[in-house]
């Protein structure tokens, strides 16, 4: 082939590579006011969670749970005398989507609530839009934590929760030396700060750290460099598809070493997914998956056959799907406490101190949302995957939002911040 | 340190996935001149018709065959159907393929959903010292040099190979010399399209299964295409040694980012200095070593 040729073909193949990260920001009109209020008028919820694209495996999930709970609240007379109505088209797992559907779901569906977006990078896509729109709106995925935000009520666990139920139980259990295995981006940079604030806060220290790409499929030079370091255990904060290779390419070449995560199993199953036994002895600290064991959950009529009934063929039920679902349960409560739909005095209502019996909290127990931050003090469990890939639970605990709250001094009830926060500012280890 | 055997393995992996990522692209876009941008999706079909044989009960050894003959026939019915009218017009037919993919992809989500429960890694490990490596990931080098020694008899020395290279490079001529020409690009196609479904049938073990698997061939099989030129075997055995090569040496040295970076940094200085690829200058080398015999 000529060499003009070649180039043409070296063009086309980054033309490629690059599509799938393109994008343009388009100028958005201002304006939208908030709708009118009246007795039986429906509530609109708009919720726009991937079912294609790179994160459908774990967007899905969380679409139909939050349709289940929106079902159940209008099969029992709906929100205050009033029926839910859902806005909900599919992003595609693309931010450029993400962006136009934010505006058309505030500008011209006029939501009333947003629940939208797995990933920090579509999150940090949709804030400013958020916060220009100054739109109530819900992010349910676990997250490297932080975000500080008038507008944005962030009730999934984060990195410092996560983290925290598992790295101290894996010190007590195995050792002191940490190995640390992270995704190359934001989540997992930032997540790999908490492990040494944590294993400072614990005694124990790291290792090593290695940060991958998300591309990347092939880890035996990984795997190799574990076992030079010969850790006491190893944590993973692995994220996507690719990186699931790692599970399996470890056991293949016998690597048993326990593996710490805040990532793998609760949110896109690997232990169904994988062959046994890949996920062995991986210990995941999550506040939510299928195989919790509370009453709420896996008792007959419990969370689990609810989601399972309306949804028969669906493969799992994650940890981002029962965020979704308690939290349109809290935006029921705070409605009601408002008697409004009116997004500022919702606001209000749900900084006063809203609790919910979530199917993650044993039975008498309440999960508690705290007004100052915005997040949820939650009830993290240390879930242990066997070699024959049955999950148990070892260890449950409530573990409070501590960084924000603690450390950095977030009010958002005295004073309206648009602002994340990342564990460099405060702590010399992440540094 | 660098651990010797470590880096050895380490070789072998990366020399495996970049010239299976690549083959089936290099054969039919350097006999076809096809461009196809559906090569990612071809080899996501063949980890799918493997996968889903193993799920259904049959032996791995028999599941690898399925993947690849399910990525064949799906090759042939495309190429009748819609690449063969785009041969003079490769502009169109990337367009073409690109969107093949895109439909490919979204229909194995929609049939088969988000994914599928995946094949464990056969065959266990190599043990030696505190180390050890995945014995299935390091047999893929042996597969690799076998599909290339196979591709070379098969084009150089049948009578299908020499048809199918006189078609290429002067179609008219070849046809009025009594040579099929519609036939050797479908058969051509075919067997482009058999080697990217052997791909998936081989690492669908090693990988998750799920609809857009097929990317993260792309970038390998794309780079070692172009730095390998216009001699498809030799290039691609060229890149796959050398790439291979480098990744693995920074891979092992520095980690798998580095690896990456220094992956597509040499394949930017091998365009910028040898402008027709690998095999373009061990030719050059070659030939001017005939003339100075001469």
């Amino acid at each position: 082939m000529s060499e003009r040729s070649r180039r043409a073909f070296l063009a086309t193949g980054t033309a490629l590579a690059t599509v799938g990260l393109a994008g343009c920001s388009g100028g958005g009109g201002g304006g939208g006011g908030s709708a009118g209020e009246s007795g039986d008028e429906p509530i609109t919820i708009g919720v726009l969670e991937d079912r294609s694209g790179n994160f459908a495996l774990v967007g899905d999930p969380k679409h139909k749970a939050t349709l289940l709970a929106i079902e159940e609240i209008n099969e029992a007379g709906g929100i205050n005398g009033r029926q839910i109505e859902v806005f909900d088209p599919d992003p595609q797992s693309d931010n450029q989507r993400y962006k136009e559907l934010t505006e058309r779901a505030i500008q011209q569906e006029d939501v009333d609530v947003l629940w939208a977006g797995y990933s920090s990078a579509t999150r940090e896509t949709i804030r400013p839009t958020i916060d220009r729109e100054d739109q109530l709106y819900f992010y349910t995925t676990q997250y490297e934590g932080g975000v500080c935000d008038h507008n944005v009520f962030a009730v999934g666990p984060t990195a410092r929760q996560q983290l925290g139920a598992v790295l101290p139980y894996l010190v007590d259990e195995y050792g002191t030396d940490i190995y640390t295995i992270a995704a190359d981006y934001n989540f997992g940079q930032l997540s790999a700060d908490w492990v040494k604030v944590l294993a400072s806060e614990n005694g124990a220290n790291v290792l090593d750290e290695e940060f991958i790409p998300l591309s990347e499929t092939d880890f035996g030079s990984v795997i190799n460099r574990i076992q030079e370091a010969d850790p006491d255990f190893v944590m993973s904060m692995l994220v996507g598809a690719n990186h699931t290779a790692f599970y399996e390419q470890k056991a293949s070449a016998g690597l048993e070493v326990p593996i710490g995560t805040s990532t793998a199993m609760a949110q896109g199953y690997e232990h169904r997914r994988l062959d046994a036994p890949a996920m062995s002895n991986i210990f995941a600290g999550v506040n939510y998956m299928e195989e919790i064991p509370t009453t709420r959950n896996t008792d007959d009529g419990g969370f689990v056959d609810r989601y399972f009934e309306m949804w028969p063929d669906a493969p799992y039920l994650n940890e981002e799907a029962q965020t979704n679902y308690f939290s349109v349960y809290m935006y029921k409560q705070a409605v009601e406490q408002a008697g409004t739909t009116d997004q500022e005095e919702v606001k209000a209502a749900l900084e006063s101190g809203i609790t919910y019996g979530a199917p993650e909290a044993p039975e008498g127990e309440e999960i508690a949302l705290d007004g100052a931050t915005h997040h949820v003090d939650h009830h993290m469990w240390v879930m242990r995957c066997d070699d024959q890939h049955n999950v148990e639970a070892v260890e449950n605990r409530v573990i409070p939002e501590q960084f924000l709250s603690g450390t950095v001094g977030c009010d958002l009830t005295q004073e309206d911040e648009e602002t994340q926060y990342t564990p460099q500012d405060y702590y010399e280890e992440a540094g | 340190m660098v651990n010797v055997v470590n880096l050895l393995f380490q070789f072998l992996d990366s020399f495996a996935f970049i010239v299976l990522a690549a083959i089936g692209l290099a054969i039919i876009f350097g006999m076809m001149g096809v461009i196809n941008l559906a090569h990612g999706e071809f080899i996501m079909v063949g980890a799918y018709g493997t996968t889903l044989a193993y799920n259904a009960g049959a032996p791995l050894l028999l599941s690898i065959p399925v993947g690849v003959l399910a990525t064949t026939v799906m090759g042939l019915v495309l190429e009748r159907s819609v690449v063969r009218r785009l041969y003079d017009r490769p502009l169109d037919s990337m367009v073409a393929t690109f969107a093949l993919g895109l439909a490919l992809t979204q229909l194995t989500r929609i049939v088969f959903g988000n994914s599928l429960s995946s094949i464990g890694i056969p065959l266990g490990s190599v043990q030696y010292g505190q180390f050890s490596y995945s014995m299935y990931r390091v047999l893929l080098s042996s597969v690799a040099l076998a599909v290339l020694a196979a591709a070379y008899v098969v084009f150089t020395r049948t009578e299908f190979g020499i048809r199918a290279r006189a078609t290429i490079q002067d179609a008219d001529t070849a046809s009025a010399m009594g040579v099929e020409t519609d036939r050797m690009y479908t058969v051509t196609f075919g067997i482009g399209s058999a080697l990217a479904g052997l791909t998936g049938a081989l690492y669908a073990p090693t990988m998750s299964i799920v609809p857009g698997m097929g990317s993260s061939f792309l970038v390998e099989a794309f780079v070692a295409v172009v730095t390998g030129g216009a001699s498809v075997l030799l290039g691609t055995t060229l890149a796959g040694g050398g790439l291979g090569l480098v990744n693995a040496l920074f891979s092992n040295v520095y980690g798998t980012f580095i690896g990456q970076i220094a992956l597509l940094f040499v394949a930017v200085l091998i365009l910028r200095f040898l402008p027709n690829g690998l095999s373009g200058a061990v030719e050059g080398v070659r030939e001017r070593m005939e003339r100075e015999n001469t």
